[in-house]
């Protein structure tokens, strides 16, 4: 049987009290509650690496026969992210990545297409993941409304979790949310439009069609996880489906604000955390149509409980101090540059070279006197013995600082970083920058993780590489 | 292996004012600090047979000297070792010297740093830029030596404010003896609670606890030592030189602390044994160390054996290490004072040992000083390139 083996979220750690926005612009619209915030060095491409790597949790990742990333704010126009999220993952080479963009729908589009592919037999285990950070103009309620955030599910057939029940699906070109190749912004049409043309008319249809399929009624469901674009819009259309209130699956609009492609995935995950044994869930993503996809979990969903998902992240936070933060972290100032050099342009051949170390974070354990180095070392620093080494992976290791400093003189956009001596309790030390840090809360001795961000964007290139944060949770 | 105790005289030093020489190229620098060093040893241009020329950021080859010295188509060769850039230049002249292949020689360290319009120093290497790889990530260099600090202080039980209290009386000290030099960059005296309360450059440093950024040239005549005589009354012969150079154990290694850089005490034994100095603490006169940051100073100190491990701040409270202490350090400013034009410093450090054992410093002349050290340390505690040289009359 196909279906869900394991999930996993990303939630950013920042949020922003949406009184803020109305603050810095007195605005006549205010809004209630906060949004998620993706910290500078974090873009969609990051968080759906943190989502994927929640959702692996305990599973082997050489298992994995395919990746895909659904995101309508890829870093790249041509060139793959989920390569690099692949490669970061150290995944296998010989196994299918994918992007899917260019709808809000592409999450379950990519989850679509991994379950036809499970179904077909071309892979056994596909990490779909999908995640957003979507800027729209200042002042305007989807500033209110847009929060950043990722989500992600294993499909496969074996050890599967939730069973895919079914689907339908319905594609409709529609004008209601969209963003031209020469657009930095999300663009809207008319309010009323968007609801009653578009969403409260093609969601109610795509979803009847799925229960007539499989000969299912609203009752029939714990959960309808469903992707919405303004928060009243989702109830409106589960009225019309006469699906009670209590069986939507709060669209995290109080908490995240809406983040877009991930959200069907986010809200499944949220909802398969409640979720027991022999429930059904109706994940519904929407745009230029809609997917109306049918789950059940079974009781091996007691074995994926292990996650950061979305209730931990949720939980997880630090409100960010005011809007001014975010206008930078989201570059939509200028800011007067340091009085320090350029940086250096990448070598595109040195990183590809060096991309297991560089990108997956993997130094080098001697064979002789088994100690951990980042990153490889030919000659061993401890015994000096040549080439006796294996591949060790650094990424999923837990560490503590040795030493650290607050650096006003860096070169970044946004002073101070931290620099860290990390040393890993199974041996190992790595010097990096610490990122999602109060620098009035890190000490000497300090528990750390790892996390995969962007690091900074030079000559069209966007680097990769890892940092440390105080371990979350 | 040899030694090259007191086979090399230094004959001539030269040393230009140090500072943001915005009216002065780098040829200007060259000129003026080789024709002081030709007077002061009393010999013509044409005298010299070999040069080495340092410099880290300022051009390539042996040029560098050549063309704005005329230098008669004699061997030229570009030294780079960071901030043991000038003293490897004088070390690559003097064993050519010891060699027997010349015998007048000239060293020429310099940089022009202040052209770029930065703040700080330009470029700072990280260990997988140097690979090519994700670039610079940012760090500069007071946060690299920060990361003393911070572990310093842990190590050892100081508090943020113990720790600063005690790196902050290193510039006040090398802040006092640097006003009194006519050529040093930075010639005013700051108080403890000026240092204490300036801006952070890199937590838990401070700005006066960096050192300065600075335009400038130093130089030695070098000569065999059976010839020194011929030149003056008070050469100074060169009793040790010698370089480590790190393997890359602080940024790989767990048994790093962070208090402590292997170069300095690897260089420091070896110049020891050189030496055939046994106490450091009693034997050496005074020191020229490399005081980038005011915490790289306190751990050079114990580096050095000049006060034992984790115990400095005991001699810096003491005065151990003021122009009226036991073993003063610094005592022409130190780069905290006198600045950092990097290929330079290393011959500038030269240049206060020389004229202290020559008895020509004026108020600033220590009592009868015998044996005089000048260490660098370049590139990062993690993983560097230090430099120990002893020279005494």
């Amino acid at each position: 049987m196909v279906g869900i083996r394991s999930y996993g979220a990303y939630i950013p750690l920042y949020r922003l009290d949406r009184s803020e926005i109305v603050k810095a612009w007195r605005s006549n619209f205010p809004v209630p509650g906060e949004k998620a915030v993706a910290n500078y060095d974090e873009d969609s491409l990051t968080m759906a690496f943190a989502a994927g790597w929640d959702c692996l949790r305990g599973i082997d990742r050489k298992e994995i026969d395919g990746l895909f990333f659904a995101s309508t704010t890829s870093p790249y126009k041509e060139k793959q992210a989920s390569t690099i999220i692949a490669g970061a993952m150290a995944l296998r080479r010989d196994i299918l990545t994918a992007d899917f963009g260019g709808s809000l729908r592409a999450g379950t589009i990519a989850l679509r297409a991994a379950i036809d592919a499970v179904k077909a037999g071309s892979a056994k285990n596909i990490l779909v993941t999908a995640a957003d950070r979507r800027l729209s103009g200042a002042n305007g309620l989807n500033e209110m409304f847009f929060g950043d955030g990722a989500g992600a599910v294993l499909v496969s057939n074996e050890a599967v979790a939730v069973d895919y029940v079914g689907g339908y699906t319905l594609s409709e070109d529609f004008m209601d949310m969209w963003r031209s190749d020469r657009d930095t912004f999300v663009r809207a049409y008319e309010e009323r439009f968007i609801r009653e043309g578009g969403y409260t008319r093609i969601v109610p249809e795509a979803v009847s069609a799925a229960l007539n399929e499989y000969s299912l009624k609203p009752e029939d469901f714990a959960k309808l996880a469903c992707f919405t674009d303004d928060p009243r819009h989702v109830n409106s259309a589960a009225r019309i489906l006469k699906f009670d209130p209590a069986q939507v699956q709060d669209p995290m609009f109080m908490t995240t604000g809406l983040t877009g492609t991930p959200m069907p995935l986010m809200l499944t995950v949220a909802a398969l955390e409640e979720m027991k044994d022999g429930e059904r869930v109706l994940v519904c993503g929407y745009g230029d149509g809609c997917d109306a996809l049918i789950f059940k979990v079974n009781g091996q969903i007691e074995n994926v409980r292990d996650r950061g998902g979305i209730k931990r992240h949720l939980e997880s936070k630090h409100m960010m101090a005011n809007y001014q933060q975010y206008v930078l972290w989201r570059g939509l100032m200028y800011m007067e540059p340091q009085s320090r050099p350029d940086r250096p342009t990448i070598s595109l051949s040195a990183l590809w070279r060096d991309r297991e170390w560089g990108l997956a974070l993997y130094g080098s354990k001697c064979k002789k006197c088994g100690t951990p180095q980042y990153p490889v070392q030919r000659v061993c620093q401890v015994c000096q013995s040549v080439d006796e080494y294996e591949p060790y992976c650094f990424s999923d290791k837990r560490g503590k600082l040795t030493s650290f400093s607050h650096d006003h003189l860096a070169i970044t956009e946004v002073p101070p970083i931290t620099v860290c001596i990390v040393d890993f309790e199974d041996g190992g030390r790595v010097s990096c920058n610490m990122t999602d840090r109060e620098p009035d809360e890190t000490t000497s001795g300090q528990d750390v993780e790892m996390t995969f961000r962007w690091m900074h964007y030079v000559g069209g290139v966007h680097s990769y590489w890892w940092k440390c944060k105080p371990v979350r949770f | 292996m040899g030694s090259i105790k007191d086979k090399v005289a230094i004959v001539g030093m030269g040393c230009t004012k140090f500072g943001e020489l915005w009216d002065k190229g780098q040829d200007d620098l060259i000129v003026e600090a080789a024709l002081e060093a030709y007077e002061d040893a009393g010999i013509e241009q044409k005298d010299i047979e070999a040069a080495w020329v340092g410099t880290m950021f300022s051009g390539d080859t042996g040029r560098l000297l050549s063309e704005p010295l005329k230098l008669n188509y004699i061997p030229v060769t570009r030294v780079e070792n960071m901030c043991a850039t000038g003293s490897d230049a004088m070390r690559n002249a003097a064993y050519a010297v010891a060699a027997g292949v010349y015998d007048l020689v000239l060293a020429l360290g310099f940089d022009k740093l202040k052209d770029t319009g930065w703040m700080g120093l330009g470029k700072v290497p990280f260990p997988s830029e140097s690979r090519g790889l994700i670039g610079s990530q940012g760090m500069s260099g007071p946060s690299a030596f920060a990361l003393l600090a911070t572990a310093y202080f842990a190590k050892y039980g100081l508090s943020p404010e113990e720790g600063k209290r005690m790196i902050g009386m290193i510039s006040v000290k090398s802040h006092r003896n640097g006003a009194k030099h006519p050529k040093a960059h930075l010639r005013r005296e700051v108080t403890l609670e000026q240092v204490l309360n300036a801006p952070i450059i890199a937590w838990p440093l401070g700005l006066f606890d960096c050192c300065g950024v600075t335009d400038g040239a130093a130089s030695a005549i070098l000569c065999r030592a059976d010839m020194a005589k011929n030149f003056r009354d008070d050469p100074v012969y060169i009793k040790a030189l010698q370089i480590s150079v790190g393997q890359n154990q602080g940024w790989c290694r767990t048994d790093f602390e962070f208090t402590s850089v292997y170069e300095t005490v690897a260089a420091a034994k070896r110049a020891y044994a050189e030496a055939d100095i046994k106490t450091p603490r009693e034997e050496i006169s005074m020191a020229q160390v490399h005081d980038c940051f005011s915490i790289t100073e306190a751990i050079i100190m114990e580096d050095l054996e000049f006060s034992p491990r984790g115990k400095v701040k005991d001699d810096i409270d003491a005065g151990f290490f003021e122009m009226t202490g036991g073993l003063p350090c610094q005592t022409d400013g130190g780069l905290k004072s006198f600045g950092h034009p990097i290929g330079a410093s290393g011959l500038r450090m030269m240049y206060e040992c020389y004229k202290q054992l020559q008895g020509k410093c004026g108020e600033r002349q220590l009592k009868d000083p015998k044996l005089g050290l000048t260490h660098n340390l370049g590139g990062f505690p993690a993983t560097a390139t230090v430099s120990c040289c002893i020279a005494g009359l």
